[in-house]
This record gives C-alpha cells, sequence and structure tokens, in this order.
C-alpha cells in the first residue's frame, strides 16, 4: 500500500508548532501542518516562503481601475459621445465613481479567486480526510504530516515528538 | 479588551466550537423561533404578492404622483443600505483595528449586511416604471450600440451597491468556509455531511491555506473598508446631485453616512439581544459589546444631529427663497409631525445612553434601538417625500400619501429580512467559529 504520509496528532498549538520546526530543522522538506486556526509563525516553519495574495489584489485592483476608466473613456469619448449639461466628453471627475468600485470589485474577487486557486480549492477529496481522527483538525486537535519521506524513519522521528497518535495516512 | 474575552476563561476549543456548532446540528427548533419563523414567512408570501400585483399592475398602486415621483420604494432603499453599514463597519475597520472584541458579533452583522443590501437592492428596480429593463443600467454589448450615461448619479448607484453586495458576500463567504469544515467534520448525518462539505470547499486547515486566507481576509476588510463610507455616499448623491430643494446640499455624503452607521448599530443590537437571550450566548455576546454597540449609537446620533442642524441652518444662510420655504414646510407644513417624530426618536431618546445603567440594560438598549430604527425610517421618508413634495412653483406642490400596497411592500421586507436572519441562525454558525478558538488560546496565553 502506497503511503500520502505520515501523521501524528497533537494537543496544542505549541505543540504543533515545535513538532513542525523539530521536523523542518531535521530535514523532512515536505511538511504540511493542520491546525483548527491559523497558528502564527506555523506557515514559515513547514516552509511557505512567498505570499502571491497581496500581489494578485494589486493587480485586480490596477485592472479593475484602469480597465474601468478606460471602458468609460472609450464609451464617452469614442463610441457614443452624447452633451449631457454641456460638460466635456471626457468629464473625468464623473469618472471617478465607478472607477473607484470596480478597482475594489475586481481587487477583491482576484483576491478570493487567487486565495482558492494557490490553496487548491475547491477540493472535495484528499487523503488527509481518510484518518478518521482528522475530524478533530477542525475542532480542538493539531496534525503534522510528513510526507516523501521513508515510512519508518517518519514514524520513528514523530514517536520523539511524544503526540496523542501516530497514524498513516493511506493514498 | 481583556475583561470583553474574560468570560471565555471557562471555555477551550473543543466546547467553544461544539456549543456554536450544535446551535445549527443538535439544537432543535424552539417554539419561539418556530413562531417567529411562521409569522416571517407569512410576512414574505405577502411581500411576494405585492410585488407581483406591482408587476402587473405598474406602480400606480403606490402612493406616488407627480410631483411626488419618490416614495417608500426610494426610502426604503436608502434605510436598508444604510442598515448594512455597521455590519461591515464591524467585520471591516474594527478588525483592522486590531478590536478582538468584535469576533463574537462580526459573523452575524455582516449577514446582516447582506440581507439589508440584497434587499435595498430590490427597491430601485421596483420602482421602475418598467423593471424588466433594469439591465440597462449595466454596460453590456447590445445592439442598440448604447452605453450607460457615466455622468448620471443613478448609473453611479448600480456600480457601488452591486460592488458592495458583492464583496460583502465574497468577505462573508470566505470567513465561514473554515467554520463550514467544523459542521461537515461534525455533521450526524449523511445529508448534511455533503451539503455542509460542498460548502466547505475540502478546506482542511492547512498551514499554508490559512496563510494566504488571513492575507486575504485581511486585504478584503481593507477594500471593505472604504466601502463603508463610498457606497451611502454615493446613494447620497442621487439626491445631492439634483436641483431640488432638501436635496441639492453639500452636507448630504457625511450626513448619509453618519445615519446609515447609526440606523445599522440600531439593527445590530435589535438582532444581538434576542440572539444571546434564546440562545444563551452571554458569555460571547457579553455586556460589553452591546454597551460598545451603545456608544456608537450615542455618537453616530450626534453625527446625524448636526447634520439636520446644518441643513436647516444652510438653508436659512443661503437667503435662497426656495431652501427656506421648504425648511419651513419641513417643520410646519403636511408633513411636520413626521419632522418632530424624527428628532424625537433620534436625537432626543437616544440621550437615554449617556447612562451607563442604560447602556448596561439590554431591554432598554432592544427599546432604544427599536426606537432609532423607526426614526431612520422616517428620517428617509421625509428626505424623500417631503422635499420632493414642496418644490420651486406652487402649482407643482402635492402630497403624496402611501397606500395599502406601500406599507405592505415596506412591512414585508422587514419580514423578508426577519425570514433570512432565522434561517441563517438556524443553518450556519452565528458566531465565528475559528476566530473564537482564537480568542480562547491569547486568553490561555495571558
Amino acid at each position: 500500500m502506497s503511503l500520502y504520509g505520515v501523521m501524528a496528532e497533537f494537543g496544542g498549538a505549541e505543540a504543533l508548532l515545535a513538532a513542525a520546526r523539530e521536523a523542518h530543522e531535521s530535514g523532512y522538506g515536505d511538511i504540511e501542518a493542520y491546525s483548527p486556526f491559523p497558528i502564527e509563525g506555523l506557515p514559515e516553519a513547514t516552509g511557505f516562503r512567498r505570499n502571491w495574495i497581496p500581489a494578485i489584489v494589486l493587480a485586480g485592483g490596477l485592472a479593475g481601475g484602469i480597465g474601468g476608466y478606460l471602458m468609460q473613456w472609450y464609451s464617452a469619448v469614442l463610441s457614443y459621445p452624447i452633451n449631457s449639461g454641456g460638460k466635456p466628453p471626457h468629464s473625468w471627475p464623473e469618472f471617478i465613481p465607478v472607477t473607484f468600485e470596480l478597482t475594489v470589485l475586481v481587487a477583491a474577487i482576484a483576491g478570493v479567486v487567487g486565495m482558492l486557486a494557490l490553496n487548491g480549492l475547491p477540493r472535495l477529496y484528499h487523503p488527509v480526510f481518510n484518518v478518521r481522527e482528522f475530524d478533530l483538525a477542525s475542532r480542538n486537535r493539531f496534525f503534522l504530516c510528513l510526507r516523501h519521506a521513508d515510512a519508518q524513519c517518519a514514524r520513528d522521528f514523530l514517536r520523539g515528538l511524544e503526540p496523542l497518535g501516530i497514524w498513516d495516512v493511506p493514498v | 479588551m481583556a475583561d470583553v474575552a474574560a468570560p471565555l476563561r471557562r471555555w477551550s476549543y473543543a466546547s467553544v466550537s461544539d456549543k456554536i456548532a450544535d446551535i445549527v446540528l443538535a439544537r432543535r427548533a424552539s417554539w419561539p423561533w418556530v413562531v417567529a419563523f411562521l409569522i416571517s414567512m407569512i410576512g414574505t408570501v405577502a411581500f411576494v404578492g405585492a410585488i407581483g400585483w406591482l408587476f402587473l399592475r405598474g406602480i400606480g398602486i403606490w402612493g406616488v404622483n407627480i410631483p411626488t415621483a419618490w416614495g417608500f420604494a426610494i426610502a426604503n432603499f436608502v434605510w436598508w443600505i444604510g442598515i448594512g453599514h455597521a455590519g461591515t463597519f464591524i467585520s471591516a475597520i474594527l478588525l483592522l483595528l486590531r478590536q478582538t472584541w468584535r469576533t463574537s458579533i462580526n459573523r452575524f452583522a455582516e449577514a446582516m449586511t447582506l440581507f439589508a443590501a440584497g434587499i435595498a437592492g430590490i427597491f430601485p428596480i421596483l420602482h421602475l416604471g418598467r423593471p424588466w429593463f433594469f439591465y440597462w443600467l449595466v454596460p453590456y454589448p447590445n445592439v442598440m450600440e448604447l452605453w450607460p450615461q457615466w455622468r448620471s448619479a443613478l448609473v453611479w448607484d448600480i456600480f457601488a451597491i452591486s460592488t458592495y453586495l458583492i464583496v460583502s458576500l465574497l468577505f462573508w463567504y470566505i470567513g465561514l468556509v473554515p467554520d463550514l469544515a467544523t459542521l461537515r467534520d461534525r455533521a450526524g448525518t449523511r445529508a448534511r455531511q455533503v451539503v455542509y462539505g460542498l460548502l466547505a470547499l475540502g478546506w482542511r486547515g492547512e498551514a499554508r491555506h490559512w496563510a494566504r486566507f488571513e492575507t486575504v481576509y485581511l486585504l478584503l476588510a481593507g477594500l471593505a473598508t472604504p466601502l463603508v463610507v463610498s457606497v451611502h455616499s454615493v446613494v447620497s448623491l442621487d439626491f445631492a446631485i439634483a436641483i431640488v430643494p432638501g436635496y441639492h446640499s453639500t452636507v448630504f455624503p457625511p450626513y448619509f453616512v453618519a445615519g446609515a452607521l447609526f440606523s445599522g448599530f440600531a439593527m445590530v443590537l435589535t438582532l444581538a439581544i434576542p440572539l444571546r437571550h434564546f440562545f444563551r450566548l452571554h458569555d460571547f455576546i457579553t455586556d460589553r459589546h452591546l454597551e460598545n454597540a451603545a456608544k456608537i449609537l450615542l455618537a453616530c446620533g450626534w453625527i446625524v444631529a448636526y447634520g439636520y442642524f446644518i441643513e436647516t441652518f444652510t438653508a436659512f444662510y443661503s437667503g435662497d427663497e426656495f431652501e427656506i420655504a421648504m425648511v419651513k414646510d419641513r417643520l410646519l407644513g403636511f408633513y411636520g409631525p413626521v419632522y418632530w417624530t424624527v428628532l424625537a426618536c433620534n436625537i432626543v431618546v437616544p440621550q437615554i445612553l449617556w447612562w451607563r445603567a442604560a447602556r448596561r440594560s439590554a431591554w432598554t438598549l432592544l427599546a432604544v434601538s427599536l426606537v432609532v430604527n423607526l426614526g431612520m425610517w422616517l428620517e428617509r421618508v421625509m428626505i424623500v417625500v417631503q422635499s420632493m413634495h414642496h418644490d420651486f412653483m406652487p402649482s407643482a406642490w402635492g402630497n403624496f400619501i402611501p397606500t395599502v400596497w406601500d406599507w405592505i411592500t415596506f412591512f414585508g421586507s422587514i419580514a423578508f429580512f426577519a425570514f433570512l436572519f432565522l434561517l441563517f441562525v438556524r443553518a450556519l454558525p452565528a458566531i465565528s467559529i475559528f476566530e473564537m478558538r482564537e480568542l480562547v488560546l491569547e486568553e490561555k496565553k495571558s
């Protein structure tokens, strides 16, 4: 039976953080840590380096704002110029509200879609769900999963961290 | 804010998760909920019926006329969209200011925002003479080769409202995803596992996922923050851009935003107090939460009072005879009693909140919040209707008298709001579970 990885269960956020750091220092390259709430420092301890979300949101905002303004300019100046109250066709102060709204809208949508895409969600099936105890990962338990390592070595290593339990995660 | 989280000392990750999740999963519907749900459902049916009759017969079934072409529909729109603002204020601005006490009230306040803004969005469409053409306000490729008029406040309005709705929905749903995963993992029946499982998108709480989640949540808060100010400013421009006396005023954007927060926080109290009473959430929604909301209510009330004062002052200071005539009519004319009721509800009654005992009494706060809700609705009616009924030419003056259909549509919209909210508290966690776990951790550390 091929394994997705070896998983250990912990009772607290501090224990998981310490375990993740130790695994990282011991040379385990592919570490996944699961917790019922975000824990400061944990992503870095599992080797998380570059967070692309701010760049994606910025790109979305720029696209929405610039695109929105150009749309109004094109329609009011080139495609369908009409005289409204004697204002010039390119009456930019009145293009601001829609430009602003589209900046916010596209930035927000880009951020959410980007977050889901980078996280690989939605993904309804995942091997870690095969571990029965993993149901508690969304309640009060904390899990560390070591991947792409020799299973026996990983089990021995995890046992040294004094977890509440150790499981093999089938693929 | 330590004393807000203090009751949490009794709670653990497990018990706080179970308590909130079990309101949805395990608790049987209580009879007050069933009664309230049935009443709101009847009201919702009436709302849908009134809209159906409107679509069949046209807006002549309402009391609107010329000169008063804008009646209850627009007043309801302004009122409902304003109520949403407090939810965004709580979830976005208080998050950025790191006010952790907001954690236990942000989820249902966001739901309130979503439902209120959604209902608000219905009304401008209802009041169109030809509602089936409402999408003409949106730029889309069309065979008429027409574009929306970008210099029109009404076009700004549809962009502001739809952006607000979509961003509020994203913010609310993304915040819900980890809690939906909790419900999925805890659900007892297959059907619930499937439904919550689909909604949770397969969330499993991996550290890198949390990192991206937290970043996008914070950035959405940052993006929603200017919306608190901008949405009702744009709504107020629907009026301020016009030359009608009573509409044409530069104080309108801040005055509308303050009124929005005022009515919104009143609605937060109206919802929070019964919610915590019936579901026994006193450890999560503490007296301190209610007191903080009451203080914001009091502060917003004074900004609104300033708005009333400066509007009247500016009318006389301008020397414009149409403005002065409009203000005199507002104080003493056909709709005079509405104006004085507005002052009583929005300025006089909230002053009781200066007393600590009043701020600490949930039932006093509930009563005040209901009075403010009423006062703010009357204010919106006053601005919309009274200004129009008395503009420049005496020959063009006329009164708007609401018909039974106006009232059914208004009360029906309240029933629909209650219907959605009652469904929400039974189907989704009304308090953010994962953020409560973070508070439990902080409380343990301290």
